[in-house]
């Protein structure tokens, strides 16, 4: 009914709802809020971890993942609440651009609505927020590019940089304790691809056994598959042909062949036939003068005696992407077609040896003394499934941000550090703007300061009193200064070497605040009625 | 209901299943048509202007949407009320043919339907309503054609479109980096125009989105942006003096279309189809090879051994390139579509400047640019942003830009925005009013008062005071003699609309004007709903 009194007749859909104005806003606020508390609790070096248990029927619904990691927490979240759909969008695509911080956005836009919705009880229209945000956001960004620093690729300090940024990235994860040896590990991976920004060349195995201190990096490459019976396990020197080619039933492939025969002779034949042309493809193999053979695809007895016969090593079955490794690493060219050996020089890989290892309890093959040395291998132990599935993420996360920092260069201060200067940045604005604008840069900057509180919180000191300490250390002008969070204090970051990337940062403000403003300019939800699914 | 008697008195049907219809006639049918189409127009009003708000749309399946842009609020509200979904398709209409404009086109209708209620009231009879509706509107596009000013798009490098553009992505999500995206989406469409035919083909710009960055990292590659990567992770990522093989035919034996059996009957067959198979990869191969080109663009997939052999001719190729992206690169390129290997030419080959694969975040995603292209006809605009939302909000953003510039360069004549050309129409139809002598005057006078609407709709949303403004401004039209006063939503301090450069193209306003005409005067004459009960 209208405010007349008229009965309106239905516009949409049963089912269908539409919320307006102040309902519209207060649907957002909540939704967007509560999903930022719940992953609250999960920031920084004392933050705790969650339980995600699916589900539904089913054996695979039993698996559980334990993480600290926003980005998995979210994604595996299942939700209605339209502006909680937004936040977890925008982690999702951070967890793609950097890898990093994906906590840090979802809590970020969160605080920055909590912050705006007293705003908008304060009768400040939203366009106004909104503009408010928008100046508050270049100021910050601002700030935080002028505060970040460069050093050269090649040098020692760089170098040093991406230690303490892996270890950084790394202390509020589950392997904080041996942060230090992971850091190393990470930084060396990543050094290896030479600028490259393709993680495929970084294999992470995970091997449950053993402690995660005996993880280590090994600088062959390790592929997760058995040399074939009969074969020889150590090859020095090896010459490697990597193909992907058919070696079972090798089918002609042109359209709408039948085989039609008379007689049970021309069967033979035919048999006898196709076994030739077998064989005609291995001696084709052969004449390349290989000394390991690796195929994608599977390789039947008949050839893989050809093949031992000739005294080639067979590694059948690789999945394609260890396909790819093997070829990066060993600088090789997938084949599919055998009628240039004169090429052998530049088609064959090379390394120096492959030998078959026992990893825990599983064999692996092992190449090491590539060619290239690009590829490389991140052997993980742990004591279960659940720790190898999250110490895997976590190195996940310190690669990406590494890969990114090599490409951007630029760090800046962590330990809330930038949060704090940024904010700084939008208070000082705030008091020269004129008009209701200059609430919504107090609120951008009062968002932005609960990063560090919330740390602080997590880690169970007084937030209230040490971010006060913080500011006026920042005032003194000791702009290196940020949380000491393994003693509760304020320390200077440059003793501690506690650094972050410029790239994660900026990204994390820049997808927050747009995804604020999103939600903050929708003033009308409509929900369509929800597909009726026939049961199966 | 409707229920008639035959001469004995037995009832006859009318309706089919009369009993489960429902069924609404008269005055009653008009105002629920009514009431139903102003439901829709009230819920897009509060989108309209610089400070318009967004609608957030959950779809049937949860999927989430974000938008300021009538048409696709509409489009994804699901109507389901018959009158309503008039609305629905006058929103639509306006967006294929102008591409802009598609809230203001509802709004309008929306008031003069609530116009039109209060006539109904007064017992004017719908037809003369409508017939007055049809009169006004002559006259205010007659007038829209006198305000309006033909403006050089060539001048100060283009700012006058620039302007237009920015006046059109004000009121969307990326209204804080209008004069960044408005250039880009200018620069977009002059390069695609044809500005002797006054023409743009709008295909020719193609819009990639890509989540990630911020809205500031979206730009223009003058050439063309495919979403594929290299079909051998060996093959050369970088190919400069491109000449390019366009192919709609697979690197796989071919497949007749009849159907058929190629029966062997012995080992001698055997052996022969083979050769002949190895034989056909190779021919491909060289035929493509022996052209000049050196990369390969496919339609469909290549068989493994092909792959291979194109990398061992260094023949960098791409696989299942889409049918629209064919195209649009053959346009670039000036390469001819080839759908035989034996029709390979040198003369078909396009040529490109490069051809590279780029590399998006942490993630494993990789395109393809097409760069300097031949004839540079084609490009694209990367739309970056912090989630799909947001991507998907400055894609439509950018479309309307993108139709504005086409229409001026079309027709450059524009009228003034802020609610000025309705205002000016309002006090030119209303001085109409007076000289008619029928019942349509009321109607008449109606108009004036729904064109009103949309200044006072706009000072609503912008938080100022509707009815002070909007008097203000109409006084200052009338006094001044200048048709340019509007609202001042920006709070700009002046309400001269030249001054605050706000172009509209004029296509747009006269059709939004008659659109919304014509569909109310279709609803107007609606006096009967049958419909299934359930509905």
């Amino acid at each position: 009914m209208d405010i007349v009194g008229n009965v309106l007749p239905q516009v949409l859909k049963d089912e269908a709802t539409e919320d307006k104005g102040e309902m519209a806003r207060l649907q957002s606020f909540v939704g967007a809020i509560a999903v930022a508390d719940l992953v609250k609790t999960t920031l920084g070096p004392k933050g705790m971890d969650k339980i995600l248990k699916p589900t539904g029927p089913g054996q695979e619904m039993s698996h559980i993942t334990v993480t600290n990691d926003g980005a998995t927490i979210l994604k595996s979240m299942y939700v209605e609440n339209p502006a909680a759909k937004i936040l977890i969008e925008i982690s999702k695509t951070q967890d793609e651009e950097v890898g990093d911080g994906t906590t840090t956005v979802a809590v970020l836009a969160g605080e920055l609505l909590r912050e705006g919705e007293k705003l908008i009880q304060k009768r400040i229209h939203p366009q106004h927020v909104i503009a408010g945000w928008r100046i508050a956001r270049d100021i910050a960004l601002k700030r935080l590019r002028d505060i970040s620093t460069e050093n050269d690729i090649n040098s020692q300090e760089f170098h040093d940089d991406l230690v303490k940024i892996a270890r950084t990235t790394l202390s509020s994860k589950l392997i904080t304790s041996d942060r230090d040896y992971f850091a190393d590990l990470c930084v060396n991976a990543v050094l290896r691809l030479k600028g490259s920004s393709n993680l495929d060349y970084i294999q992470i195995i995970k091997l449950p056994g053993g402690t995660i201190r005996d993880s280590y990096l090994d600088d062959g490459f390790i592929l997760k598959k058995q040399i074939t019976i009969g074969c020889k396990r150590r090859i020095e020197n090896a010459k490697i042909l990597v193909a992907n080619t058919a070696m079972d039933y090798d089918k002609i492939k042109i359209y709408g062949t039948k085989v039609k025969v008379n007689s049970m002779d021309k069967v033979a034949e035919i048999e006898a036939a196709e076994k030739e042309k077998m064989k005609h493809k291995v001696d084709k193999i052969l004449k390349y003068q290989p000394t390991v053979f690796v195929n994608r695809q599977l390789i039947y007895n008949y050839p893989e005696q050809l093949l031992a016969d000739a005294g080639i090593t067979v590694i059948e079955h690789a999945d394609f992407e260890g396909m790819e490794r093997v070829a990066a690493a060993t600088g090789a060219e997938i084949l599919s077609t055998f009628d240039a050996p004169e090429r052998s020089e530049q088609i064959l890989g090379h390394c120096d040896l492959i030998e078959e290892i026992m990893i825990g309890e599983e064999k692996m093959i092992k190449f090491s003394g590539c060619k290239k040395n690009e590829a490389c291998t991140i052997v993980l132990r742990g004591a279960s499934t659940h720790i190898l599935d999250e110490v895997d993420r976590s190195i996940h996360d310190a690669l990406c941000v590494l890969i990114t920092t090599v490409k951007n260069r630029r760090v800046v201060w962590g330990g809330g550090n930038s949060e704090m200067q940024m904010a700084a940045a939008c208070e000082e604005e705030a008091k020269k703007v004129q008009g209701k604008q200059a609430f919504a840069i107090e609120a951008f900057a009062k968002a932005l300061r609960q990063i560090p509180t919330i740390i602080c919180d997590n880690g169970g000191y007084d937030s209230a009193e040490l971010i006060q300490n913080f500011k006026v250390e920042l005032q003194k002008g000791n702009i290196t200064y940020g949380l000491n969070m393994t003693d509760g204090t304020i320390g200077n970051m440059s003793e501690l070497g506690v650094k972050e990337c410029l790239r994660v940062k900026e990204q994390a403000l820049l997808a927050a605040s747009e995804a604020a403003e999103l939600i903050m300019r929708v003033d009308n939800i409509v929900k369509c009625a929800p597909r009726k699914r026939e049961r199966a | 209901m409707s229920l008639a008697f035959d001469d004995y008195g037995r009832p006859y049907i009318i309706l089919r299943e009369q009993g489960s219809k429902k069924r609404m006639k008269g005055l009653e049918a008009y105002k629920s048509n009514i009431l139903a189409a102003k439901a829709i127009a009230n819920t897009l009003s509060s989108s309209l202007g610089p400070k318009g708000m967004d609608k957030m749309l959950v779809s049937a399946d949860g999927d989430v949407s974000v938008t300021n842009d009538g048409a696709t609020i509409v489009e994804k509200m699901e109507i389901q009320h018959p009158t309503a979904k008039l609305l629905v398709e006058l929103s639509q209409s306006q967006d294929a043919e102008i591409g802009d404009g598609t809230t203001g086109v509802v709004v309008l209708a929306g008031k003069l339907l609530e116009q039109a209620l209060t006539l109904l009231d007064k017992g004017i009879h719908p037809l003369k309503i409508s017939d007055g509706f049809d009169r006004a509107c002559d006259v205010a596009i007659k007038h829209l054609d006198q305000i309006a000013e033909e403006i050089d798009i060539q001048q100060n490098d283009h700012e006058a479109l620039i302007q237009a553009a920015c006046t059109a992505l004000g009121s969307k999500v990326v209204s804080k980096r209008k004069r960044e995206l408005g250039k880009i989406a200018v620069t977009a469409v002059l390069d695609v125009a044809d500005l002797t035919r006054k023409d743009v083909n709008l295909d020719l710009i193609k819009i990639q989105t890509k989540t990630g960055g911020s809205v500031e990292d979206t730009r223009l590659i003058s050439g063309i942006l495919i979403d594929k990567d290299m079909s051998h992770p060996q093959m050369k990522k970088e190919v400069t003096d491109a000449k390019i093989c366009l192919l709609t035919c697979p690197f796989e034996p071919p497949k007749p279309k009849t159907k058929h059996n190629i029966n062997i009957s012995n080992a001698e067959d055997y052996k022969k189809l083979y050769q002949q198979e190895q034989q056909y990869f190779v021919d491909m191969v060289k035929l493509v090879k022996n052209s000049g080109a050196n990369i390969a663009l496919c339609q469909w997939g290549f068989d493994d051994e092909a792959n291979h052999l194109l990398l061992q001719n260094e023949l960098p190729a791409v696989r299942w390139v889409s049918g629209t992206d064919v195209e649009l690169i053959a346009m670039a390129t000036g390469a001819r579509i080839i759908p035989r290997f034996q029709e390979i030419t040198p003369q078909k080959l396009g040529k490109a400047g490069s051809i590279r694969e780029v590399q998006f975040g942490t993630s494993n995603e990789r395109m393809l640019v097409i760069e300097n292209c031949q004839c540079t006809k084609a490009v694209t605009i990367l739309i970056r942003g912090g989630s799909q939302m947001i991507v998907d909000e400055a894609k439509r953003s950018i479309h309307d830009a993108i139709c504005v510039i086409r229409n001026l360069i079309k027709d450059n004549r524009i009228v003034y925005g802020g609610g000025s050309a309705e205002l000016a129409c309002a006090l030119q139809v209303l001085q109409y009013a007076d000289e008619v002598s029928s019942v349509e005057q009321y109607a008449v006078r109606s108009f004036a008062d729904a064109l009103e609407g949309i200044p006072n709709c706009l000072a609503d949303n912008c938080g100022l005071n509707p009815i002070t403004s909007v008097a203000q401004a109409k006084s200052r039209q009338l006094a001044e003699k200048n048709p340019r006063i509007g609202i001042d939503c920006m709070e700009l301090g002046t309400s001269d609309m030249k001054e605050q450069k706000i172009y509209e193209t004029l296509s747009s306003k006269k059709q939004q004007i008659q659109l919304a005409t014509q569909v109310v005067k279709m609803i107007l004459k609606i006096d009967d709903v049958i419909a299934p009960d359930d509905y």
